[in-house]
């Protein structure tokens, strides 16, 4: 039993929180500006990189540069936003959806330029777990879990109650009529991509300090975000967080039943299935 | 003269003037014209494809307009965008999805005070006396709702900027003669708290029996007008899509 909850639930619910944190950016990104952002992996790989950036010049600890990675990679999202997407919005959206892989691409590249193809980490030296009752974990652990916690109560409430964060909702419900309320879409855009943005670097950093920083991490990871996107229902920040802990169990989970080389075609197979038999998700959002 | 032309006041609040204009290529509206009063209800009906939701977008900026004048409280308002002309004091409920479905009631409303910075407390009272149904589920999902209080939410919403012109797109589409009846009896409540309204309807004898006064388009262009009484007791609109 502690082996269970120590090998595999708490690593389900650390990959879960990396999940989570990607694919409530795709679930927004799909609910506000309607199409699959399929260079979002990328984006939290550069988040998580730009953190590592901000360790080495400025001194940082991983912790403390955090906060500047989800600035920095905010910005970046937007700006990517600026020069790229923005100039396709009047066009099919598939277009987009093709851009943004190309785009995927190119942040991938760019951290290759910058830091090597080599894995890198954090920080040097092992971790000890403490024990909380019968559960083993680490520092970081319960800091992923904590960050995870605390971005979505906050993002979950400016939602709720902030006039922008209605603005947010009242576009992702209903475009037309959010904007005959007034409502001002490119700031409604300008904002989903810095929320966007930060979350997505809070996600690549969690990866990259649970395990190691690569520079497929973001990509490799993308698919299983995609899938807890859909699994919690497209436009549903709430179905996204339930989504990719469920995602990130199943796959630590799935080891138990296959061999480990198939771990990461849980996320395709709970995907696939979620697709044919409740394309609505968990929370009833939108049918893809 | 009757009763209907005793209540008109000089000034118009809503003039539009020989307007053309459509979507794409082709021009749905060949040149309509009318006028709304200061708290007047007037109904445009017509045969389908008449164009009479075009009329009614066009003074709301959704139309492309080639030719002719839009003139709104005095001013030319024509080629406006949608929210400049929200600020200016006209709304606009579309027939369909006009309601954020995902959103409770109460944030509904407070999405069509989304322009204003102040306090909104005297408008949510207003808009729940108008509605009483509505201040019940405040806290209900729009979406949940039925068709009836959805339109409510819809109009609700359009109100609390506290228009100075409301414009309806079929408010009783679907909706049983129960609802349209109290949808027609608070259109009037409406009116008599000071604001005008233009509405598009399906329902033509209804809504000529309640309304001050109407117009029938016919393929894009005015072919009849007077007062709600005037049009029903006419043999040839009768003829023409009243069925008799």
């Amino acid at each position: 039993m502690m082996e269970f909850l120590n090998f595999y639930v708490v690593p389900g619910i650390v990959t879960g929180s990396v999940y989570a944190l990607g694919a409530i950016g795709i679930t927004l990104i799909f609910g506000i500006l309607r199409f699959g952002h399929f260079a979002h992996g990328d984006l939290a790989t550069s988040g998580a990189y730009l953190a590592l950036g901000a360790t080495a010049l400025l001194g940082l600890t991983p912790w403390a540069a955090l906060p500047v990675a989800m600035v920095l990679t905010a910005l970046l999202a937007y700006g990517i936003h600026r020069l790229f997407y923005r100039h396709l919005e009047s066009r099919p959206k598939i277009l987009t959806v093709i851009a943004s892989l190309g785009i995927g691409m190119m942040l991938r590249s760019i951290v290759q330029v910058v830091w090597g193809v080599d894995p890198l980490a954090y920080g040097s030296g092992i971790a000890r777990a403490q024990a909380f009752g019968p559960l083993m974990l680490r520092p970081r652990e319960i800091a992923t879990l904590a960050l995870t916690l605390a971005l979505v109560a906050a993002l979950l409430a400016f939602l709720r109650y902030s006039k922008w964060g209605k603005a947010m909702r009242a576009m992702s419900d209903n475009p037309d009529l959010a904007r005959l309320c007034g409502v001002d879409n490119d700031r409604v855009t300008r904002l989903t991509w810095f929320i966007v943005g930060a979350l997505a670097a809070a996600s690549g950093f969690c990866l990259g300090i649970n395990t190691e920083l690569t520079t497929m991490m973001g990509w490799s990871a993308m698919l299983s975000m995609f899938a807890a996107a859909v699994l919690g229902g497209v436009g549903r920040v709430e179905g996204a967080v339930v989504g990719g802990l469920v995602i990130g169990l199943a796959e630590e989970l799935s080891v138990l039943l296959v061999p480990g080389p198939y771990k990461s075609a849980t996320a395709f197979v709970i995907l696939l299935a979620i697709l044919l038999l409740r394309p609505q998700g968990i929370f009833k959002g939108k049918v893809l | 003269m009757n009763a209907t032309t005793a209540r008109d006041r000089p000034q118009p609040i809503l003039v539009m003037h020989q307007v053309r204009g459509g979507y794409g290529d082709a021009d749905i509206l060949q040149g309509v014209s009318l006028a709304v009063m200061p708290q007047e209800i007037v109904v445009i009906v017509g045969p389908n494809g008449a164009g009479k939701s075009t009329a009614m977008k066009a003074v709301f900026g959704l139309v492309r307009i080639r030719s002719g004048a839009i003139v709104f409280d005095g001013e030319d308002i024509t080629g406006w965008s949608p929210d400049r002309i929200v600020r200016r004091g006209i709304s606009y409920v579309p027939q369909v999805d006009n309601v954020f479905r995902e959103m409770t009631v109460h944030e509904n409303l407070e999405m069509g005070a989304f322009l204003s910075k102040g306090d909104l407390s005297a408008a949510f009272d207003r808009i729940y006396a108008l509605f009483p149904d509505l201040k019940a589920k405040r806290h209900a999902l729009a979406g949940d709702l039925s068709g009836g209080q959805r339109q409510m939410v819809a109009m609700g919403r359009a109100l609390m900027l506290e228009p100075k012109l409301l414009l309806l797109d079929e408010p009783t589409a679907g909706l049983s003669p129960k609802y349209m009846q109290q949808i027609f009896q608070i259109c009037r409540d409406v009116r008599d708290s000071g604001v005008s309204i233009l509405l598009v309807e399906q329902h033509a004898k209804q809504a000529l029996a309640f309304c001050d006064r109407g117009y029938v388009l016919a393929t894009g262009a005015n072919r009849h007008e007077g007062s709600g009484r005037e049009l029903l007791e006419d043999p040839e609109i009768a003829q023409m899509f009243l069925g008799g």
